[in-house]
């Protein structure tokens, strides 16, 4: 099977240091892959690079074999890349119905229409709702985003990703601050996704990730350190080391 | 239609009120059209109030509805102010209405083409590159010699409106014909801001980052916005130029660009009502005290907007118009004044987190109250 997604020797560097170290993965279609890592290990510049936040030092970034290194953020988005952010990025003024809305007209060019009224497409409300209701969001639907709780706004986070209804999916932990009694919301509607959709996931908390995962990257200091699947990378002696805390031992 | 289910039908409903008139609206356009019948004599005031008002919408499709910051906004009213002028002196489009559009699209060329300068940058960078084009245009204008230099374009004899309504001494034409043009022109921008292009707009200026990572092209969004506020402007200014038969520099004045973002500041930005009703407020409070205290008349909109933006929009008012009445009443000196104000001003200024208290009560009450006389309202009809 060919790969969807693939970096080649992908560096980033920020003055004097190096937050992407050569790193070259290669995600299979419809994979379930983890990446993993300490702090600061470099796992959210990997998430801004593949979606064109930032531009690589040097290195190349390919989507279905096509070279995107060099395009903008909304054009990744219109070939199938979508993301959703560590700390929420949402538009706080905006209902989830209007966030949602926007995402899904956006999505089928109608966006830039400025003499029809929003709301006057039946398509878009129907999906709209569509989505929110999956998300349990359909009884805030007409709420003010920056009020919402937080556990709601985490679940708007993650709809408004699939709103864009990607190929590729990078959920930047999409579980972290969320209370344990709401977390398996999201998890659920993470695992309820089509499975020829790829999802690459960062995530700190491991039985999400080993219950997730089918591959498993790790990340240390920028660098790619271990990658397989979950338990061989369970196994590994040099992660659990890493893990731990101690110094990474080269043998 | 019939097919939907409830909660689609409802979540259509929830999309279309935002762009339904509420009674608050109505009312605004029936008493601003009835001043052409009952106001004979203050038309000059509202001619200048009209092109003011829709100077300032056309900076509120900007800064209030895609979080562009400018304090040269006045580059575009007064490119389009010299355009209508030229047009009409040489004869080039003798029409006002098709001069005037002429005159709108000729500015929102000029927006296009600076537009990719407010792309990138900070709020400040936005303020200075701004700033910046209405200088250069202001010196151009200065240097040239088809703009007459430092005496403006003089010499400007406007043709009757759609070839019927010549412009009489009273300005009545020049008034209808400026209340309707902010009117059509309102009209567009509440569809425009209702529309999935504006609800895009509102998504950048409240998160960029996010924006485009759902496939926003925020810039071509930004440009599109600022091209079409700087034809607003230039039409704005083209109303000008015609209703006085006179273009100066002072339409590319860095006053005009800071008093319109006063005058949306004051009004309130993003519902695009606040440039009409900052309008009105800013040109009646100035007329008044232009007549009553000359000299000294931009001190008390300098309270005004201090004790605004202490106590909020309707308190502070209010607190300020207090203490200008007391320093009438009293009889005082202008030196008398200055200081009881500015001691009025301090022992307010440390009593502010009490006053707040009491004024967030008083709106709470006052809201309590509104919602009552609304229930009634509902079940009596």
């Amino acid at each position: 099977m060919a790969p969807v997604l693939e970096t080649k020797g992908l560096v980033k560097e920020f003055g004097g240091i190096t937050a992407t170290n050569d790193v070259s993965l290669t995600v299979q279609k419809g994979a379930r892959h983890a990446l993993i890592g300490p702090n600061g290990a470099g796992k959210t510049t990997i998430i801004n690079l593949l979606t064109g936040v930032l531009r690589p030092t040097t290195g190349t970034i390919l989507l279905e074999g096509r070279d995107i290194t060099s395009l903008d953020p909304h054009k990744r988005v219109q070939l199938g890349i979508a993301r959703t952010f560590q700390i929420n990025q949402l538009f706080n003024d905006m209902t989830p119905l209007e966030t949602i809305g926007l995402a899904v007209s956006e999505r089928l060019e109608l966006g830039g229409q400025w003499w029809r009224l929003v709301g006057s497409k039946s398509v878009v409300i129907e999906e709209s709702v569509e989505i929110l209701d999956r998300f349990h969001l359909a009884d805030v639907m007409d709420h003010r985003t920056g009020d919402l709780p937080y556990g709601k706004q985490r679940l708007l986070e993650i709809a408004l990703a699939i709103a864009c209804k990607p190929n590729v999916l990078l959920l930047d932990e999409p579980a972290a601050g969320v209370p344990e009694a709401e977390r398996h919301d999201i998890l659920d509607a993470v695992a309820a996704l089509p499975k020829d959709v790829t999802v690459m996931l960062i995530e700190h908390d491991m039985d999400i990730v080993f219950s997730f995962a089918d591959r498993i990257s790790v990340l240390v200091n920028g660098g790619l350190f271990v990658e397989g699947p979950p338990d061989e990378v369970a196994r590994d002696p040099r992660v659990k080391a890493v893990y731990l805390g101690e110094e990474v031992v080269h043998g | 239609m019939s097919m939907d289910k409830p909660i689609v039908a409802q979540a259509r409903g929830y999309l279309l009120s935002r762009a339904r008139w509420s009674p608050f609206e109505i009312i605004f356009w029936i008493v601003a059209f009835a001043s052409i019948f009952f106001l004979q004599s203050k038309h000059l005031i509202l001619t200048e109030i009209a092109i003011l008002g829709l100077f300032a919408l056309s900076l509120d499709l900007i800064l209030g509805y895609a979080g562009i910051v400018s304090l040269g906004h006045a580059a575009f009213f007064g490119f389009g102010a010299y355009v209508a002028g030229l047009l009409a002196k040489h004869g080039i489009i003798k029409e006002p209405v098709l001069a005037m559009l002429a005159s709108g699209v000729a500015a929102m060329a000029l927006g296009f083409v600076t537009s990719f300068l407010v792309l990138r940058g900070s709020d400040l960078t936005r303020l200075m590159v701004t700033l910046g084009v209405a200088l250069v245009l202001r010196e151009i204008a200065n240097r040239l010699d088809i703009t007459g230099g430092a005496d403006g374009l003089q010499g400007i004899v406007m043709e009757p409106v759609l070839g019927h309504f010549a412009f009489d001494i009273f300005g009545k034409t020049a008034y209808v014909y400026s209340l309707v043009t902010l009117f059509i022109l309102f009209l567009v921008a509440r569809r425009i801001v209702n529309s999935p292009f504006g609800l895009s707009l509102r998504s950048v200026k409240g998160n960029p980052l996010r924006a485009s990572a759902i496939g926003i092209n925020v810039n071509i969004r930004l440009v599109a916005v600022y091209t079409i506020a700087a034809g607003y402007a230039g039409i704005a200014g083209a109303l000008l130029t015609q209703a006085t038969q006179f273009a100066s520099l002072s339409v590319f004045d860095f006053e005009r660009s800071a008093d319109v973002m006063l005058i949306l500041i004051i009004g309130g930005t993003g519902y695009l009502y606040g440039g009409l009703i900052g309008s009105v407020l800013f040109k009646l409070v100035q007329d008044y005290l232009a007549n009553v205290n000359p000299q000294y008349w931009q001190f008390w909109l300098g309270l005004v907007l201090v004790m605004m933006i202490m106590f909020g929009r309707v308190y502070g008012a209010v607190m300020a118009t207090i203490i200008y009445v007391a320093c009438l009443a009293l009889k005082l000196s202008f030196m008398q004044s200055i200081i009881i104000t500015i001691i009025a001003v301090a022992v307010l200024g440390l009593m502010r987190p009490q006053i707040l208290q009491i004024t967030s009560r008083i709106t709470e009450r006052a809201k309590a109250a509104l919602d009552g006389v609304k229930a009634k309202f509902r079940r009596s009809a």
